[in-house]
């Protein structure tokens, strides 16, 4: 067997340009699953991983005109009215009402951007700190009694990327030129967006950027360990259509847990990967029928040389092993150059992603199945396709063969 | 003290269909060769020498009659079996040498080997020693392209006797070398007889090199005409 291994590849060898034009149907094919296979498994990662710090006991309620992102003035903010109809719904546990703001934040004489997000004074703090498992790894967690105070997220202390050196507790930072004392620095989350948050005491975020006293952009809401979460989000839901005065189906505003924003996500993925699944199948349908196309030419070719393989003392099943392993490994080379061209294109990607949006939102992961699988495919592609031409090449009459003159 | 019949072919027809038109290539051929002779078949193109050939040497099947190779029908195989016959029993020499032109001289002469399941270790000392004994020791790791034509044949000729066959069959082998060097090609199908006890069935256009044979059969027509004894 090793010798026809052997044989197949040399054969391989001998007609370079057409193997590797061969290939590059396959290559191609593989290569695009490799890379956006990776690359969505990645981004669902990142999304899970972000949304997976909120537990299933939580919901989220926000303003949503329709027309703009909260804070744009299209917006009919949340306010007091919605948080304490909220409060009062069977099943509520708590609830507690969020302003966030972005703005310009400076340390050591750099200039940074600085997403700041507001914590509840009181009850609610508990709520909040409880929702969100804040731990702080130096300093301590904000109080009430706080003002001119900021608690960071870990990315400040950890990374001396963003402003040179790291942000330590006692130091002060300018957040939209106010100065602001450093208290603690939160636990890392492993979540871009809160490792990189700025958490300031409610009344010190609505001073810093003039925001009316009853305005929220989000609202938190915990529910108790064994309550209906769909059944509350109904119940939210028909609250705020009536406090709001809006229709069901026009709603200004969404209720969601962190399943649903979950599945939604998953199932937009899902869509782009089944069609990367289909635009890979058919380059694979192209790079096999190739393969075909190749092998048929092989046999044609080396019809003469089947005849004397034969007249040696060849089986037709010998010649038909020969045949395929080639054909095989026309599909498995191409397969493992498509796999590492799709490595490549992932991680590069991810990298330029990480350049441009300063975050791991893009990250590729491919896993050793993924990589295992598409060869253990291109190998069965490769030798499917090759299956047929095979078969005419075992079949070949050894004295018609033989009298076979180019 | 007569030695005995390897190869015996009784009444064989071969009829090849060409669309509408059947060609008898063979008509009904008696052929008898004792192991251990040198008979040479001599006959017009296209009488059906080649045909014969590739009856015996078990490449293609008769559409009548019966071939014997040690007393054992092979007129009616399948397909392995013939193939084992022709890679244990017989050696092929071709006019065109028919060596497989991607491998070199000692990877040829191997190949038979590999059809049989020899050792590697072995595969290449007998490989080394054949080619050796055709004086080719020079040229082991060339490839057809790089050598002349008798260099070729001789190749051929090693690689016929690969797996140590009872009987070598020799289509023409030298009709596509000068005469000097079929003189050569034909030394060594003589030193196969002599000194290997080889069956050999030569196929030739040459009367000075039948002359060399033990035995002449003149075929015409797909039947043997006339059958001459020689020393
Ligand atoms: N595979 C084949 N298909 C059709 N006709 C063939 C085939 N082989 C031989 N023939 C015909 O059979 C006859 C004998 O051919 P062949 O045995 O090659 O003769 P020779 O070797 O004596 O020149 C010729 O007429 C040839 O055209
Ligand atoms: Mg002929």
């Amino acid at each position: 067997m090793k010798d026809y291994i052997k044989f197949a590849f040399d054969n391989l060898r001998h007609r370079k340009i057409r193997s590797w034009l061969t290939m590059i149907g396959i290559f191609i094919g593989i290569a695009s699953v490799v890379a956006l296979i990776g690359l969505g498994e990645g981004l669902r990662e990142t999304i899970n991983s972000q949304f997976g710090f909120l537990g299933t006991d939580i919901l989220s309620v926000t303003a949503s005109g329709g027309f703009g992102p909260p804070g744009t003035g299209v917006v009919d903010p949340l306010s007091d009215k919605e948080l304490d109809a909220i409060k009062k719904i069977a099943g509520v546990e708590g609830a507690a009402g969020r302003i966030m703001e972005s703005g310009k934040l400076v340390f050591n004489r750099k200039v940074g951007f600085g997403f700041a997000i507001s914590l509840p004074d009181g009850e609610d703090r508990k709520v909040m700190e409880h929702l969100m498992n804040m731990e702080a790894q130096k300093g301590r967690l904000l109080e009430d009694s706080d003002s001119g105070a900021v608690f960071l997220g870990a990315s400040f202390y950890e990374s001396d990327e963003l402003f040179g050196k790291p942000i330590l507790p006692g130091n002060k930072i300018e957040l939209n030129d106010e100065e602001l004392k450093v208290i603690g620095i939160l636990e890392k989350k492993g979540n871009f967006q809160l490792d990189g948050t700025v958490f300031m005491n409610e009344d010190d975020l609505r001073n810093l950027v003039g925001r009316p006293d009853d305005e929220y952009d989000i609202i938190a809401v915990q529910v108790g360990k064994n309550a209906d979460i769909a059944k509350i989000q109904a119940s939210i839901e028909k609250k705020l259509r009536k406090i709001r005065d809006v229709d069901e189906g026009e709603e200004d505003f969404s209720v969601e847990t962190p399943a649903s924003v979950l599945e939604s996500v998953n199932s937009v993925l899902l869509g782009i990967q089944i069609f990367v699944y289909i635009i890979a199948g058919i380059s694979l349908l192209v790079g096999g029928i190739g393969i075909m196309n190749t092998m048929y030419t092989a046999v044609v070719e080396r019809t003469k040389e089947v005849g004397i393989m034969k007249s040696i003392g060849a089986k037709n099943s010998t010649i038909f092993i020969l045949f395929f392993i080639e054909s095989g490994f026309l599909g498995t080379v191409g397969g493992m150059i498509g796999a590492t061209l799709g490595y490549i294109i992932a991680t590069g990607l991810a990298f330029v992603g990480k350049l441009v949006l300063g975050s791991d939102l893009i990250s590729a992961s491919i896993s050793p199945t993924l990589i295992i699988g598409s060869l253990l495919f291109s190998f069965i592609l490769g030798s499917f396709f090759g299956t047929l031409p095979a078969i005419r090449a075992a079949k070949l009459n050894p004295v018609d063969a033989l009298r076979y003159s180019k | 003290m007569t030695a005995p019949t390897i190869i015996k072919i009784v009444d064989v027809w071969k009829t090849y269909k060409m669309g509408d038109v059947e060609v008898h290539a063979l008509r009904g051929m008696n052929f008898e060769v004792k192991d251990g002779e040198f008979v040479a078949i001599m006959g017009p193109s296209g009488s059906g020498k080649s045909t014969a050939v590739n009856m015996i040497g078990a490449l293609d099947i008769p559409t009548k009659g019966k071939i014997y190779l040690d007393r054992k029908d092979i007129s009616k195989l399948s397909e392995s079996s013939l193939a084992q016959i022709r890679g244990r029993r017989i050696g092929f020499i071709f006019q065109q040498f028919n060596l497989i032109p991607t491998l070199t001289a000692k990877e040829n002469i191997m190949l038979p080997m590999v059809f049989q399941g020899t050792p590697a270790k072995k595969r290449i000392a007998r490989a080394e020693k054949l080619l050796k004994m055709v004086d080719l020791g020079d040229r082991m790791d060339h490839r057809p392209t790089e050598m002349s034509g008798g260099q070729q044949q001789r190749v051929a000729i090693a690689r016929s006797l690969a797996n140590d066959p009872e009987v070598v069959l020799a289509d023409e082998p030298t009709g596509n070398l000068d005469s000097k060097t079929g003189n050569m090609v034909m030394d060594f199908l003589k030193k196969l007889h002599k000194e290997e006890g080889k069956t050999i069935i030569m196929v030739t256009h040459d009367a000075n090199l039948s002359k060399q044979a033990q035995r002449i059969d003149y075929l015409r027509d797909g039947i043997i005409i006339k059958s001459k004894k020689q020393r």
